[in-house]
């Protein structure tokens, strides 16, 4: 599903790396914690997985593609594969809900009457069927988290990335989300979830690959 | 549906929807008067040089043989073609101002047609001056060819001016473009990042510029028909037919102003997208 040999990325040439000499492989179906202080190098790697950045170093394998190697018009095929909930969301001001979650849909050219009814159905999962037609600007944090988490999974993605998806959040809008992480988990695609919070790894208990200053310290 | 596809990008917001087309409006204003010009020109040029405008009138010396006199003249660098009048329809031309011309002697008179404008048409009344002393050349359709001369310069400095719109109407749909761009930097990055193609993200803005340039376009092409039919009004009596304005030109210019706008709008994002993994 991810594998990573001996993969470094630097953000400018010559200066410290993000990430060092990482060796990793994430199983299909898995669910993977990943912790660490802050500037740990969560981001970055979980960056690399959705193929917004590439490796300056060491071979990258997302969804069996090479990504190290490949050619840069694979990779939007394969970033269609991917569901991503960033950590500052990034939903379009100009679209409403529903059009924000049906986004992946059409740029992946479903036929318009599906997509409307895929996306009514993925923002009832979320709980919020009643604002399909609102800004995102007028909901508040947590349903806003919950739009970007029916976005990220429109499209039933086989690789899922959350960067610290509950951090905004109060206790019980943070246990929603991870119970809907855990769902899509349940339903066969590969999570992994970026915190730097202790205590929410062990709500629900997982592999925690744990980073530090750029480095794994820990797996399993 | 297809309005929702194109709204992805919030282009409707982020593209200048009035200054851009005001400007391929004034572009396809002098697209169309240039246009015009080339074809008015070329009209001219056509008429004058089938007819018999672009001719010399030669009055020969009384001593001169008139066949032979035609032969000579004919036979000089830059004529085409030399006739002679007609004495008996001369005589019936000019009898309401001489009366019946009997006893008076009417030159015999030489109709030219030029075979070019240029230095050798201006060195003729020369020439014939030397090779038939006497003659007397009549050099208004001199005048004509050189008219002539200009009127084919003039049509490809309208050419000219067409490309040089064209450039520019790109040159502005390239800038609009990289303004959209810097708008929606965040919104294109997104779409990007959830597996948006280079040709989804440059066909929205290729189809919203070829929109919007298309607008302008129909906007000047259609400012510019008063102004075809006024001058067209001037120009009738030496153009007669021609002088309509170009509807068919007039007709092409929205859909070639949105073929640039595409063609420029794709180049220009397809470039920009490079910066993205
Ligand atoms: N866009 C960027 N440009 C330059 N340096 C960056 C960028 N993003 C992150 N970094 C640096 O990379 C390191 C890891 O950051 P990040 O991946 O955001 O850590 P985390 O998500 O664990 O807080 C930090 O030292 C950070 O300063
Ligand atoms: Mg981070």
């Amino acid at each position: 599903m991810v594998r990573l040999e001996q993969v470094t990325l630097r953000y400018r040439a010559g200066e410290a790396p993000a990430l060092s000499e990482i060796d990793l492989e994430l199983a299909p179906g898995s669910f993977t914690w990943l912790t660490g202080p802050s500037g740990a190098g969560k981001t970055s790697l979980l960056s690399l997985l959705h193929l917004s950045l590439r490796p300056s170093e060491g071979r990258l394998f997302v969804l069996g593609c090479p990504i190290h190697r490949a050619r840069r018009r694979e990779l939007p095929g394969l970033r269609r594969r991917i569901g991503v909930i960033f950590q500052d969301l990034r939903l379009l001001p100009h679209l409403d809900v529903l059009d924000n979650v049906a986004l992946p849909l059409r740029i992946a050219g479903r036929r318009e009457a599906q997509i409307d009814a895929d996306a009514r159905e993925i923002l009832a999962w979320v709980g919020l069927a009643h604002r399909l037609h609102d800004r995102p600007e007028a909901l508040s944090g947590g349903e806003q988290q919950r739009v970007a988490l029916a976005r990220a999974v429109i499209a039933r993605p086989a690789l899922l990335l959350a960067d610290e998806p509950t951090a905004q959040l109060d206790e019980a809008q943070a246990r929603r989300v991870i119970a809907l992480l855990r769902e899509m988990h349940r339903l066969g695609s590969t999570v992994v979830v970026a915190t730097h919070s202790s205590s929410l790894p062990a709500e629900f208990p997982a592999p925690i690959l744990r980073l530090e200053g750029g480095r794994v310290v820990a797996h399993g | 549906m297809a309005r929702r596809r194109r709204d992805l990008l919030g282009l409707d917001r982020a593209l200048s929807d009035r200054l851009l087309p005001l400007l391929v409006a004034a572009m396809a204003l002098l697209a169309a008067l240039a246009m015009a010009a080339a074809l008015g020109a070329a009209a001219l040029a056509a008429r004058w040089q089938g007819g018999a405008a672009a001719a010399l009138i030669v009055e020969l010396p009384p001593a001169a043989d008139p066949a032979a006199a035609r032969a000579l003249i004919a036979s000089l660098p830059g004529v085409a073609e030399a006739t002679l009048l007609d004495r008996a329809r001369l005589a019936a031309l000019l009898s309401p101002w001489i009366g019946s011309a009997e006893g008076f002697a009417l030159p015999a008179l030489l109709e030219l047609r030029l075979a070019t404008a240029g230095p050798e048409a201006e060195a003729l009344p020369a020439l014939i001056a030397a090779r038939l002393p006497g003659a007397r050349v009549e050099a208004h359709g001199l005048l004509v060819a050189r008219l002539l001369a200009l009127a084919e310069g003039l049509g490809a400095l309208s050419a000219l001016v067409l490309l040089l719109v064209a450039a520019v109407a790109a040159a502005m749909v390239a800038v609009a473009t990289r303004a959209g761009l810097a708008a929606r930097r965040e919104t294109i990055a997104i779409l990007h990042g959830l597996g948006a193609t280079d040709s989804v993200i440059a066909g929205g803005f290729a189809a919203r510029l070829a929109w919007l340039a298309a607008l302008g376009a129909a906007l000047g092409a259609g400012a510019a028909v008063p102004l075809l039919l006024l001058f067209g009004r001037l120009a009738a009596p030496l153009l007669g037919p021609a002088a309509a304005p170009p509807w068919i030109g007039l007709s092409v210019l929205p859909p070639l102003a949105a073929l640039v706008a595409w063609v420029t709008a794709q180049l220009t994002v397809r470039l920009w997208l490079r910066q993205l993994p």
